[in-house]
């Protein structure tokens, strides 16, 4: 497609680097240094997009971040394809594929326009009114309907392939921002030797200085002294320049979040690139150096594609050679637009600016532009044309009345409705705004965070007095104050009238004045809103939709609350703004999420045996951030025939389980026993060295935190194992009281818990299999009993050896250094074949402890079981005068007979197997809701009774031995009987390994 | 994200702390002394006040200790931060 | 009872020690959590087993493959290379003889890399929050803190960083260095 309206000799795109993408399916070219909204206007191409609720043709509207309507998704291949991209910011690139959205089937022929016809009766809250009843029609017919048509774009469906990383980095000065004040800032904040960071969202540095084609800075050009400045900049180390990175998020303490779009302008990026990249910015000072939006104007069909803001006719003039129109008609109430009036006719368009001002009231801007090409005193009453604007219908101004309107032709509309400072980041850095009704617009007025603005943002508007704020802003930021003179000319035209809609001699109720262009929401709108009685501008913001769309209200946050305050004759700072969250402009899934994905999504932990086991073909399960081997099927089996297999191994001969996640900590100190004492509800005085301890742990309100067993190695020096996801939580615990409370107990505490690897060497041939590899320690049942701990040596390395069991059998738990654990367990692994070995998983050993009645913390217990509910209170010291949970212990509701206590449940049918979470009932006739009793906490069928077992909590459990209840299955109820909370070995006689009928008896 | 001042690391980021709720509420010496209604206030009742407030704070992934801190909750500005069992600082005189 | 296996178990780490490249694996080493109590103008011993202790918080004394970093007031992470920790487990008892202190080998807890070239801070900040430019963290300078999701200890004896982290957490803190400097490469 020719460019036949790019204008020879203009801008700065680089024409020796012509390039090619698809819109719609046709091909488009342009040249590097294009973003796609310029490229498609070289083309002619006005038409970019059709509104979201009216379905309306438009155009765009700006040449930047503040773009409303010209919205595309953007292909850039499988995995890599993105909605809602501003054309006026993508780059153009090189086989970009690029479609407009919010149509079908066309963009120049689409059914949804039929909205626009109706726009009567979809008037603000229209959903609201209409959707309301019969409420029958909700689910099925409004709300799918509502749903199809919402939202904007099409959600990619794969996952997405780029690449994504985070930097956090520091600085002294972080300038966000590099227009005239921000170079000026970065300038003299480098200057001063201070580590200085310059961002700018576009893909070249200079801000509105790139579109200035008559301005001179010190006697150069606006484009060479931001050639110097960029160049000086390069040149100091302390100096970082990040372009294409948007400031989104500031937050507190002066940290900033950018993101930086490192590859998606290159047509074939290295693959090591990341597609953006997330800069977390601690800065001391901030310099906010953010610019201005212009506003469009208020009057009807202002929407029409041509119909653009008049500083965006300039920048595609003058930046990109471009012309949006070859007639070109300005209407402004203020002196910039003359301007760009000016800069159009220099490139050989034929303008006409209509000013709302009367001639008297114009200044020297006045001068820009010959008497003929000059309507004053005029307003704009409408505009012509279908998918193209034709005309502008314009009407002179007498005394407030409208004259006779009058049509003046053209292909184009550059609007100056004024300047909006942009505030965003100040307001984010929860700055105070404050309102001077001499510009229209709130300013930054008092700091919270280490932060200042300069220039446009601030409502400066003139380039010298830009120039010259952006260079104190960034002296001072960097703690060496200075001025500077900047020596610009010409004069800035600078100075608008403020006007809400513009005035107009037709029906105010049939004029749709445009003020969201994204949202579709009219002057009428936010009048109506107000009449309905939303006078709070936050509710007429959300009544409306104004401003809430993917652009956030940047054109048309000031016309909506103009307006509100013209209508309920208030000052402006009395009806407030709307506040303004991060982020600035919309920020990729991606970035936010960096490399938090795939393998580093979350820490996987794994124990050292972890790939002995995988190798073994184990399934795994997730216990906090471990993953423990769960179960170890052979060819042809399921998770059941695997478990059952595994208890029985360690029931009739051994088995292995790698139990090194437990948590563990080594408790130091001449006072440990008086800390342990404090901390557990038993007593630790008397345990001797060598003999282990199961310790429950409570928090100060009574209910259980954690448990596991207690070896004291020492007087002084005592090995606590806890519950593998209680490890941290423990830790942190014991750590707050060491402290916080008994700062004066000698204690140290030290995480052991990745220090040693533990084997667990579970069954009644558990001893014969670590025999020949332990050193140094007498394993016979006289010297070695249950409960006790020693030291020696397996297999040549330093083992603190124990004998304790948690499946009811004879058994060690080896502690080894955690490198040895693999060499350790392959040994025993490789000697305890003749016994027939087994290794086992988690569920294995959850269904052996349940078999024996033992708790797990977290299954039995939930943050609201004492001790003496699940049946532990001879666990309870009555020696001790206080630990922690005693005082609570001691509350009238701890001892209360109903409380829910530990038992054991049997399937009356001797079949089922319960649920876990099932609810249990006494009688299933009652009257809803049923008085539930309690829950199921475990339950299994157990392999070794070949019957189902459960573990569950029952109100007053203990006094209903013996009796008959309900429990809920997915069809109803079934029957159980409660039984005590031990299935096997009530005397606890097979730690000792003599098993009847085992082969060892 | 907060920037902490830890006293004995300087200025760190959030992510390395963790906040511990209202300083000042000492573990009762006897609690067997204390009746019920008391023992629940030392346990639960906490206040929130809007402005300056005393709260414990740890710097779990940094040196490891607990610390105090004065911090208005409207602004999130640390005041001052002091060691554990020193009392809270007299900060009247218009900071 | 059959005779006893003569056999010496060898040690496994998590990850194989590598040679090259910006994020290195390094080989296996002893260490010691050293702790004693820290109240402010208490006078604390200078060294012990060898290790200079002199350093203030944060702070790393020694030599890269033999250092003591001081990780809270009254805390030292004591790292030597492996076997050299037999003989300092003594060493230090009989140094601080008569003081209170708490020391616990963790020699096996740890994982710890090596980070050196010029983009070294670049690629730990894509996880660290901390400033660890040469004036912010010069050599010398010793932390504990966050890489990502996971709880570290950063080292700077010399112009390289070392980085530590407990044994299980390695894999996730290898695959996220190595992502953080593929750009790099």
């Amino acid at each position: 497609m020719a460019q036949d309206f790019r204008i020879p000799g203009r801008g700065r795109v680089d024409r020796t680097k012509p390039i090619a993408f698809t819109f719609n399916g046709r091909t488009v070219e342009g040249y590097e240094g294009d973003t796609l909204a310029s490229a498609l206007l070289a083309s002619g191409i006005r038409l970019m997009g059709r509104s979201f609720k009216y379905h309306r043709p438009r155009g765009v509207l700006t040449h930047g971040a503040d773009e409303p309507n010209a919205l595309f998704q953007v292909d850039r291949g499988p995995g890599r394809a993105d909605p809602n991209n501003r054309a006026t910011v993508v780059e153009a690139v090189a086989g970009l594929k690029v479609s407009s959205q919010n149509h079908w089937p066309s963009l120049e022929h689409d059914i949804g326009q039929v909205n626009d016809l109706v726009a009567p009766v979809l008037t603000a809250g229209f959903y609201y009114k209409t959707f309301m009843w019969p409420r029958s029609f909700w689910d099925k017919l409004y709300e799918p309907a509502i749903r199809a048509a919402a939202g904007l774009g099409v959600a990619p469906d794969a996952p997405d392939a780029d690449r994504y990383v985070h930097r956090n980095t520091h600085c002294d000065v972080l300038v966000v921002g590099a227009g005239p004040a921000g170079l000026a800032a970065a300038l003299a904040a480098s200057e001063a030797g201070k580590r200085v960071i310059l961002a700018d969202e576009q893909a070249e540095m200079g801000g509105s200085l790139l579109a200035d084609l008559t301005a001179t800075i010190d006697g150069k050009t606006a484009s060479a002294f931001v050639a110097y400045a960029l160049k000086t900049l390069a040149g100091r180390a302390n100096a970082t320049l990040l372009n294409r990175t948007t400031a989104f998020g500031y937050y507190n303490h002066n940290h900033v979040v950018l993101t930086e779009r490192v590859t998606d302008h290159l047509a074939a990026p290295d693959a090591k690139l990341p597609r953006e990249r997330l800069w977390q910015v601690r800065a001391k000072e901030v310099v906010l150096a953010t610019g201005a939006h212009e506003r469009p104007l208020g009057f009807a069909d202002n929407d029409r594609p041509g119909i653009m803001l008049a500083e965006s006719v300039r920048t595609y003039v003058n930046r990109y050679g471009v012309a949006p129109g070859r007639r070109i008609v300005f209407a402004t109430n203020g002196a910039s637009a003359y301007r760009a009036a000016a800069d159009a006719k220099a490139a050989g368009l034929d303008v006409t600016l209509v000013d709302l001002r009367p001639e008297a009231e114009i200044g020297p801007e006045r001068a820009l532009l010959s008497g003929n090409e000059l309507l004053a005193g005029h307003t704009v009453v409408g505009s012509t044309g279908g998918k193209a604007v034709t005309g502008l219908i314009v009407a002179p101004l007498s005394a407030g009345r409208v004259g006779a309107r009058r049509t003046l032709a053209c292909d184009c509309v550059g609007m100056s409705g004024g300047w909006t400072p942009a505030v965003h980041l100040f307001s984010q850095s929860r700055g105070k705004l404050t309102f001077r009704t001499e510009i229209d617009a709130f300013v930054p007025g008092s700091s919270v965070q280490a932060e200042r603005s300069a220039g446009a943002c601030k409502g400066t508007y003139d380039l010298a007095g830009i120039l010259a704020e952006g260079w104190t802003a960034g002296a001072e930021a960097a703690g060496v104050p200075s001025t500077r003179a900047f020596a610009a000319a010409p004069a800035t035209p600078t100075g608008f009238r403020a006007a809400r809609v513009l005035p107009t001699d037709a029906d105010p109720k049939k004029v749709r004045a445009f003020l969201d262009f994204q949202n579709d929401v009219t002057a009428k709108d936010i009048g109506l809103a107000v009449r309905e009685g939303f006078e709070s501008v936050e509710h007429v913001k959300r009544y409306t939709t104004n401003g809430m769309a993917t652009d956030q209200g940047k054109t048309s946050n000031m016309a909506a609350l103009g307006l509100v305050s013209e209508i309920l004759a208030k000052d402006i700072p009395q009806v407030g703004t709307t506040t303004f969250r991060p982020p600035y402009t919309p920020v990729t899934f991606g970035a936010i999420v960096g490399t938090a994905r795939g393998e580093t999504f979350d820490p996987i932990r794994t124990a050292p045996v972890h790939e002995w086991a995988a190798k073994q073909g184990a399934k795994f399960e997730n216990v906090a951030l471990w993953r423990r081997a769960w179960y170890f099927p052979k060819p042809g089996e399921d998770m059941h025939a695997a478990v059952a297999r595994e208890c029985r191994a360690v029931r009739e001969s051994v088995g292995l389980l790698d139990a090194s996640t437990l948590g563990k900590i080594e408790v130091m100190g001449p006072d440990a026993a008086e800390f342990m004492n404090r901390m557990y509800p038993n007593g630790w005085t008397k345990l001797e060295p060598g003999k282990c301890r199961y310790g429950l742990m409570l928090k100060e309100d009574g209910f259980i935190l954690d448990d596991g067993i207690v070896a004291r190695m020492a007087p002084d020096r005592f090995h606590v194992t806890t519950s593998t996801s209680g490890a941290p939580r423990v830790m942190a615990h014991m750590e707050d009281y060491l402290q916080t409370e008994w700062p004066d107990l000698d204690v140290f505490l030290t995480s052991i818990t990745e220090q040693w690897g533990v084997i667990a060497v579970q069954g009644p041939r558990a001893r014969e299999v670590i025999a020949p590899f332990v050193s140094g320690i007498d394993l016979s049942p006289e010297a070695f009993p249950q409960m006790a701990v020693r030291e020696g040596e397996i297999l040549g390395v330093p083992t603190r050896l124990m004998r304790v069991s948690f499946t009811g059998e004879l058994g060690f738990e080896i502690n080894v250094p955690a490198d040895f654990t693999q060499a350790v367990w392959e040994a025993l692994f490789a000697y305890g074949q003749r016994f027939g070995i087994t290794p086992y998983g988690t569920e294995a050993m959850h269904v052996l402890r349940a078999e024996r009645g033992f708790i797990i913390v977290g299954q039995e217990t939930d943050g609201t079981v004492t001790p003496d509910d699940v049946g532990l209170s001879g666990m309870i010291s009555k020696a001790k005068k206080d630990f922690v949970g005693k005082r609570s212990l001691a509350r009238p509701d701890m001892a209360r007979a109903d409380r829910k206590q530990l038992v054991g449940l049997l399937s009356a049918d001797g079949r089922t197997v319960l649920e876990e979470g099932a609810q249990i009932v006494a009688d299933t006739q009652q009257a809803l809701p049923m008085k539930m009793l309690g829950h199921v906490t475990s339950s299994y069928l157990s392999p070794t009774l070949n019957h189902p077992i459960a573990l569950a909590v029952i109100s007053g459990g203990r006094a209903r031995m013996g009796e008959t209840l309900f429990v809920t299955t997915p069809a109803g109820f079934t029957a159980v009987k409660v039984v005590a909370p031990v299935f096997l070995d009530p005397e606890g006689k097979r730690v000792e390994g003599l098993v009847e009928g085992g082969v060892h008896a | 994200m907060l920037l902490v001042p830890c006293p004995y690391c300087g200025p760190r980021p959030e992510v390395e702390f963790r906040c511990g709720g209202e300083a000042h509420i000492a573990r009762p010496a006897d609690p067997d002394a204390l009746d019920d209604a008391a023992w629940a206030e030392y346990l639960f009742a906490r206040t929130s006040p809007k402005g300056v407030h005393a709260e414990r704070w740890l710097h779990a992934h940094g040196c490891g200790r607990w610390f105090n801190a004065l911090r208005n909750t409207v602004s999130d500005a640390f005041i001052t931060t002091y060691e554990m069992g020193e009392p809270r600082p007299d900060i009247t005189g218009g900071r | 009872m059959p005779e006893p296996v003569a056999i010496h178990a060898r040690r496994a780490p998590i990850l194989a020690p590598s040679a090259s490249s910006a994020v290195r694996v390094l080989p296996a080493a002893d260490r010691f959590v050293l702790q004693m109590k820290a109240p402010r103008g208490a006078v604390l011993p200078s060294a012990a087993g060898g290790f200079d202790l002199s350093g203030p918080l944060n702070s790393v004394r020694g030599r890269p493959e033999r250092f003591a970093a001081r990780l809270g007031p009254g805390e030292w992470l004591l790292v030597c290379p492996e076997g050299e920790g037999t003989a300092t487990e003594p060493a230090i008892a009989s140094d601080l003889a008569g003081r209170f202190f708490s020391l616990v080998a963790v020699g096996h807890r740890n994982a710890a890399f090596l980070l050196s070239g010029p983009h070294a801070a670049d690629i730990l900040n894509a996880g660290i929050a901390l400033d660890l430019s040469d004036t912010a963290f010069p050599p010398g300078s010793a932390t504990r803190t966050l890489l990502g999701k996971t709880e570290v200890v950063l080292v700077r004896v010399g112009e390289a960083f070392r980085l530590e982290c407990w044994r299980s957490f390695a894999p996730y803190v290898h695959a996220f260095l190595q992502d953080a400097a593929r750009e790099f490469a």
